[in-house]
């Protein structure tokens, strides 16, 4: 049978991976691989899979909660993304949860990107109707929205700090479009 | 580009983030399979397309990606509620709601665009 | 060449040591910097800019604004960035600019074309719906291109556009549109709240009418001073968002407003990394319209001379650019405002040659003062003839009544009918103006949207008036924002209508004379003099009636007379939409901002009804011409779609594969080898495939994993198969149906565990099966525990086909047992390759024994490049699309979309066996019994093999039973899916075909343009009819 002659990690070839830009107030970087599952469940489960995860899942509408390096955002009213930039793996967390629920591994579906600098908010603005204003958008929100021609999720990380993810095929339009963006984004 | 609030999210949302998804409140028989042929075609095909409040169905498919159901006007494009998939039609007189004025490119070609006796700067 | 002869020393605001160069129409010229390509022409004397848009008469600048539509000309900056139709009195002068003008041939000042003016009783109101009736056949050949080339605009750029264009989404409280005295007023009082503000005004600086009005005094300072100080102390605070140079051009639903903001026009040489233009999409809580007014020309004969001109353009250009329009101005006028103009003129040393004033006894202070400047001014009397063509030479007075005629030369001549408030943004809001009895203006009247007007456009009159309602609009706006919020009005609410409307029945506070306070929140600034902006006239003047033939425009660029419109009356237009369309007034790229008022007021006098009864012609987006590039944005080039590619994209790019665009992917298409056409690549693959095996990249699928405690449940509802018996590890082809009993889509689903499933899609119809499955679960099945989450792209697909394929596979796997016995046909396991996880599939999209191996996206590649290097050991090829469309075809399996239409049942298709017979539910059980689906007649989908082996049918090509009928022919069906399939040695086909299935063995025909084919119909399996290669 098979013999693990490489280390997994040697096999691993994310999209678009490396890449950094930078512009007058905005720096644009493309984010190492993370953890994520795609959690559905209904508010009855809520208890158990945030103890499960070790984070309260957020409940109102538009918001994230994390810790320890792991962020679950407020997609829908069933719905989180749960994403964890350390060695865990909320998957398995889940698997042993025996609450209605739903998680699926979209680990290698989604590419983030880091959108950072005073002029971030104005470079994703560039294709997001969104008001991401702090008022309208504080630091911890999170919405699934629209840039340019493709859906992406946006996590406000800091004042002026965004995390942008979408999926794979998507990530070098998002790249081409968050870098043009960027040329133009520091008046 | 609208407006449109999300019952899920509980705000105004870019229409951009919105997906027309038909008419609201036709209801799928639980006993489809043996519906008559009259009832089948009023249930898969007949719409009621009326000028004036439609009751329809969006998803926030850029959104929260649920479906839900709103109350508009086809003459001015306003929404009047929107509401969460599965709740009752709401009864509300629509007609006691002033429309405001028609996209100028509804009203009848006899009715002049000027707002007749309004006095300039003055409305109330 | 550096002399500017009209430029008086001493006068305007620009710095006469900053000079700028310029070429107009290959001359060469220059100017300062500030000037507007208009102001710098008039600065050397050039008043003739363009010819005229129907009958070549030589124009000149009318205004100083975006109204101007006379004065158009192309800018070039090189081969590929000439732009047509830009007016000279908004472009922005910088060193080097090169301008030129349109519309005439060979020069300017001799235009072949003007025979069009002699020969212009031919080209009276209407005249293209009569001329050219006849023959309908010379409308495109002839009379179409003809037209075009004499009657236009200039020329497109014909090279691609070089310069790329920005785009943004901003959100505030208060949006002012216009930065002159109410705008600032307004912008200032709401950002001193600390809402969000911004603020757009066309022009390059802020101040609006402050730009000429010459005695405005605010604060102490002059008009000018104090725009200037405002707009910095704005530009200073964080909350505003200043936007010159930027045109609000449409105002849509739910204060939706778009903004085009000219970035790099008025420079020499700008930065590569700037956009020509921005696009502002603008949502706001409030939205002051502060739009101003536009000055109206008088209309008489020939007030189309170049010279004549608007008498605040003149004044503009004097007081702000320092030009003297003419050394021997005349004025022409019905109302105060141009009795500014001649007084600055002649206190800068301009001779007047005379005032001549329509109304009977003007009076007040400029009159006053113009008579004690020693103007000479006649009352009561009309300029009702000019002399000059290339040049206004002389004006020619009468009384009104008529009587003696006196000439006086001029080299200019200023008019003024009055000012019309710009009502274009309120209307565009689907507010409704009303008309002004008493001013004979229409204003704001119901208001449609949460915005209000303010200053001239809302027919405020005087500087004190406009400032304070300006100040008290942005207070209120502001107010309204940190109160309740206004974006957000609770659901069923009546639309509130006509808010601004309150605000402006407000008595606006008194203001506070004398105080100097520099305008500190909540106090308006103090103002020490003003000028009106009422009175004037609407219509045509003496000597342009109804019994003269003289050529008195009311719109310039469209070449309309005042005749024009007295004769569509007369021919029996009405309604003044259908005066516009028949004479074309206010139909120009100006959309008639000095015109339709002049126009309506002339309809509604031959009509015979007062103006308001005849109406006003609808405004419509955009308020001024917006260029395709603003508009696309960063939509070009690799952002004019998204491109999408797979995992294994990259290794098949560097094996030289060959691409096609499906949707929006990328897939190999195939994989030529050195000196192989697409022929020979797809034949090679097809064979290497059966002989021994192949890879192809199929990760592009759809993919949906389904779980919960009812997803067994939900996939009996969704698909047309029974699920609750099918056991974990084992898969089933799946078909979905829309509820009309139509093949919606299909594919192959696992069911990983009792509670997952692993739900595979077309590649067309992964997005729409997700919705279409999110659609019944939310709405129609809420009761079943399940949800879907899309992993089409979690998961990279190698599809590994053919005899050999179990040996390529097999050194790479761990865990699986992947013997035929514990993994036959059909199933699905998890376990790993080279070390990644996977969701191994066997199953066969060729026939052959096959595996579809998952791996996570990331590992795609890496994995695929495993199975490359097992798979050389065993003669197996990388296949692409075209080689799996035939392989499928070769053993007749259908690809929804292609052998598929959306007409097509299960049956038509002969899938009907995978539609569980038991079930109660499903969708589309109903449909599938409509009269139409179970009668005969139905297309069929059939195989078909041409007569002779080596045609291959063209797809779509119809199908007829009689090829000897008679034209039109009946026809029968037609073809799907068509290949030359080396494997069978021969042309082989899909057909749907009218009662297909009962007509095997029949030979029917497909015309062709230079031949009929014969085809005899067959069943859909070419190869391996009896299924022994799933297991070979």
């Amino acid at each position: 049978m098979a013999k693990a002659a490489t280390p997994i990690a040697a096999l691993r070839r994310p999209a678009v991976s490396g890449r950094e830009t930078m512009a007058t107030g905005v720096r644009i970087a493309v984010l190492p691989p993370a953890e994520r599952i795609s959690l559905r469940a209904p508010a009855g489960s809520i208890g158990a899979l945030s103890q499960a995860l070790g984070l309260d899942l957020p409940t109102k509408p538009k918001t994230s909660s994390a810790k320890g390096g792991r962020s679950a955002l407020w997609l829908g009213p069933d719905e989180w993304l749960v994403i964890d930039q350390t060695a865990g793996d909320p998957l398995a967390d889940c698997a042993s949860v025996k609450a209605l629920h739903s998680a699926a591994g979209v680990s290698h579906r989604n590419v983030a990107f880091s959108v950072s600098g005073p002029a971030a908010e104005a470079t994703i603005s560039a294709g997001c109707p969104q008001d991401l204003s702090l008022a309208a958008f504080p630091v911890g929100a999170c919405s699934r929205t629209i840039l340019g021609k493709i859906e992406i999720v946006v996590l406000r990380i800091g004042e002026d700090s965004f995390r942008v993810e979408c999926w794979r095929s998507f990530s070098d339009y998002a790249w081409t479009f968050l870098a043009e963006a960027a040329r133009d984004a520091g008046v | 580009m609208l407006l449109i609030r999300c019952p899920y999210c509980e705000e105004e949302r870019p229409e951009l983030e919105f997906r027309h998804a038909g008419e609201a409140h036709v209801v799928r028989s639980g006993e489809l399979a043996s519906i008559s042929d009259e009832d089948f075609e009023k249930f898969f095909f007949i719409r009621s397309n009326p000028k004036g409040v439609v009751f329809e169905r969006w998803r926030h498919i850029h959104g929260c990606a649920r479906f839900f159901n709103a109350a508009r006007s086809t003459i001015t494009d306003r929404f009047y509620l929107t509401y969460k998939a599965g709740e009752p039609k709401p009864e509300v007189d629509f007609s006691a709601i002033d429309t405001g004025p028609a996209a100028w490119a509804n009203r009848e070609p006899a009715e002049p665009n000027v707002a007749a006796g309004a006095e300039p700067g003055k409305s109330d | 060449m550096t002399k500017q002869p009209f430029r008086i020393p001493g006068a305007g605001r620009l710095t006469p040591a900053k000079t700028a160069r310029f070429t107009f129409d290959g001359k060469h010229f220059s100017g300062l910097a500030g000037d507007t390509l208009a102001s710098a022409l008039l600065a050397n004397g050039v008043h003739l800019t363009g010819r005229s848009f129907k009958y070549h008469r030589p124009r000149g600048i009318l205004s100083a604004g975006a109204e101007e539509p006379n004065a158009l000309v192309t800018i070039e900056r090189d081969s590929a960035r000439k732009t047509p139709n830009v007016r000279a009195t908004v472009q922005d002068l910088y060193d080097g600019l090169v301008a030129s003008s349109q519309n005439r041939w060979p020069s300017l000042s001799f235009d072949v074309g003007a025979v069009n003016n002699i020969a212009s009783p031919m080209f009276s109101a209407g005249f293209y719906y009569k001329t050219f009736m006849w023959p309908k056949s010379a409308w495109a050949k002839l009379y179409e291109p003809k037209i075009r080339a004499a009657a236009g605009l200039g020329v497109s750029p014909d090279q691609p556009d070089p310069d790329h264009y920005g785009s943004r989404y901003a959100h505030c409280e208060v949006l002012v549109i216009g930065g002159g005295v109410a705008g600032l007023a307004a912008a200032l009082a709401a950002a001193e709240s600390g809402v969000r503000v911004i603020l757009a005004d066309e022009q390059s600086e802020f101040g609006g009418a402050l730009r000429y009005e010459s005695g405005a005094r605010i604060d102490g300072q002059s008009g000018w001073d104090w725009a200037q100080a405002t707009a910095a102390r704005l530009a200073a605070m964080p909350n505003v968002r200043l936007l010159p140079r930027t045109t609000a051009f449409g105002y849509y639903a739910q204060n939706f407003v778009g903004l085009v903001e000219r970035v790099t026009e008025h420079l020499a040489r700008p930065d590569k990394s700037l956009p020509r233009e921005r696009l502002w999409q603008v949502r706001a809580g409030r939205v002051v319209i502060a739009a101003g007014a536009i000055e109206r020309h008088m209309v008489f004969a020939d007030n189309d001379r170049p010279g004549i001109m608007l008498a605040s353009a003149a004044r503009s250009y004097l007081n702000h650019h320092g030009v003297a329009v003419g050394r021997n101005v005349g004025v022409y006028t019905a109302n105060d405002s141009a009795y500014h103009a001649a007084i600055d003129l002649k206190k800068a040393g301009v001779a007047i040659a005379a005032i001549v004033d329509l109304r009977d006894n003007p009076s007040g202070p400029v009159v006053e003062e113009a008579r004690s400047l020693g103007i000479e001014v006649n009352h009561g009397r009309a300029v009702v003839k000019v002399g000059g063509t290339l040049r206004v030479s002389s004006m020619t007075i009468e009384a009104k009544g008529g009587g003696a005629r006196r000439t006086v030369p001029v080299d200019a001549l200023l008019m003024s009918a009055g000012w019309t408030p710009s009502v274009h943004m309120f209307s565009q809001s689907r507010g409704k103006v009303a008309f002004d009895e008493a001013s004979h203006r229409f204003l704001p009247g119901t208001y449609a949207q949460d915005c209000i007007s303010v200053g001239a456009c809302n027919g405020t009159d005087g500087l004190e008036a406009t400032l304070a309602e300006g100040f008290e609009a942005g207070k209120e706006a502001a107010r309204a924002a940190n109160g309740v919020n206004t974006k957000s009005p609770p659901p069923l609410t009546p639309p509130r209508k006509g808010e601004g409307g309150t605000s402006v029945s407000d008595p606006p506070s008194p203001l506070r004379g004398g105080v100097r306070d520099g305008g500190i929140a909540g106090r308006s600034p103090s103002v020490d003099s003003s000028e009106s902006w009422s009175g004037g006239m609407l219509g045509s003047g003496p000597g342009a009636g109804a019994e003269t033939t003289v050529k008195a425009f009311v719109d310039f660029q469209n070449d309309v007379t005042a005749k024009d419109i007295r004769q569509a009356v007369r021919e029996g237009m009405r309604s003044i939409e259908h005066v516009k369309r028949f004479t074309t007034n206010g139909m120009a790229t100006d959309q008639g901002k000095t015109s339709n008022m002049h126009g309506l007021a002339i309809a509604a006098e031959t009509l015979g009804k007062p103006i308001p009864a005849v109406g006003l012609t609808t405004f419509r987006a955009p308020y001024t011409p917006v260029t395709f590039g603003s508009i696309v944005g960063h939509a070009s080039g690799p952002l004019f779609d998204p491109t999408r590619r797979t995992p294994i994209h990259p290794w098949s790019e560097r094996q030289g594969a060959v691409f096609e665009d499906v949707g929006q992917w990328k897939r190999a298409w195939y994989y030529p080898r050195a000196g192989e056409d697409m022929h020979a690549a797809v034949n090679r693959e097809c064979v290497t495939v059966r002989k021994s095996a192949g890879l192809f990249d199929a990760s592009t699928l759809g993919k949906i994993e389904v779980v919960g405690p009812d997803a067994a449940k939900f996939m009996e509802l969704l698909y047309t198969n029974p699920w609750e018996k099918l056991d974990p590890g084992r898969c089933r082809y799946g078909i979905m149906l829309r509820e009309d009993g139509f093949i919606y889509d299909d594919g192959v689903v696992g069911r990983l565990a009792s509670d997952r499933f692993h739900v595979t899609t077309t590649t067309g119809g992964a997005a729409r099966v997700m919705n279409m499955m999110e659609d019944y679960l939310q709405t129609e099945f809420p009761h079943l525990n399940v949800w879907l989450t899309s992993i089409s792209e979690q998961w990279a697909v190698i599809a590994v086909q053919g005899p050999n394929s179990r040996k390529i596979i097999e050194p790479l796997i761990e865990g699986i047992d992947i013997s035929d016995d514990a993994f036959p046909h059909m199933s699905v396991r998890e376990g790993k390759i080279c070390g990644v996880p996977t969701r191994l599939f066997r199953m066969s999209f060729t026939g052959d024994r096959g595996f579809e191996v998952n791996v996570p996206a990331d590992y795609g590649e890496a994995v695929w490049e495993a199975l490359w290097e097992e798979g050389r050991k065993h003669g197996a090829c990388a296949y692409g699309t075209e080689a799996m469309h035939v392989l499928r075809a070769e053993k007749g399996y259908i690809i929804v979309g292609q052998d598929t239409d959306g007409t097509v049942t299960p049956a038509d298709a002969s899938v009907d066996w995978a539609i569980g017979k038991k079930k109660k539910d499903f969708v589309g059980i109903r449909g599938l019994q409509r009269p139409d689906l179970v009668a005969s007649g139905r297309k069929q989908l059939v195989g078909l093999k041409t007569k002779d082996a080596k045609l291959v049918l063209e797809e779509g090509a119809q199908i007829v039973a009689d090829p000897k009928q008679a034209i039109p022919m009946k026809m029968i069906g037609h073809v799907t899916s068509s290949y030359w399939s080396e494997n069978c040695g021969r042309s082989i086909a899909l057909a749907l075909v009218v009662d297909g299935k009962s007509r095997m063995g029949e030979t029917i025909y497909i015309p062709m343009p230079d031949r009929t084919i014969e085809a005899e119909i067959t069943g859909m399996v070419f190869y391996d009819p009896k299924g022994d290669r799933l297991n070979g």
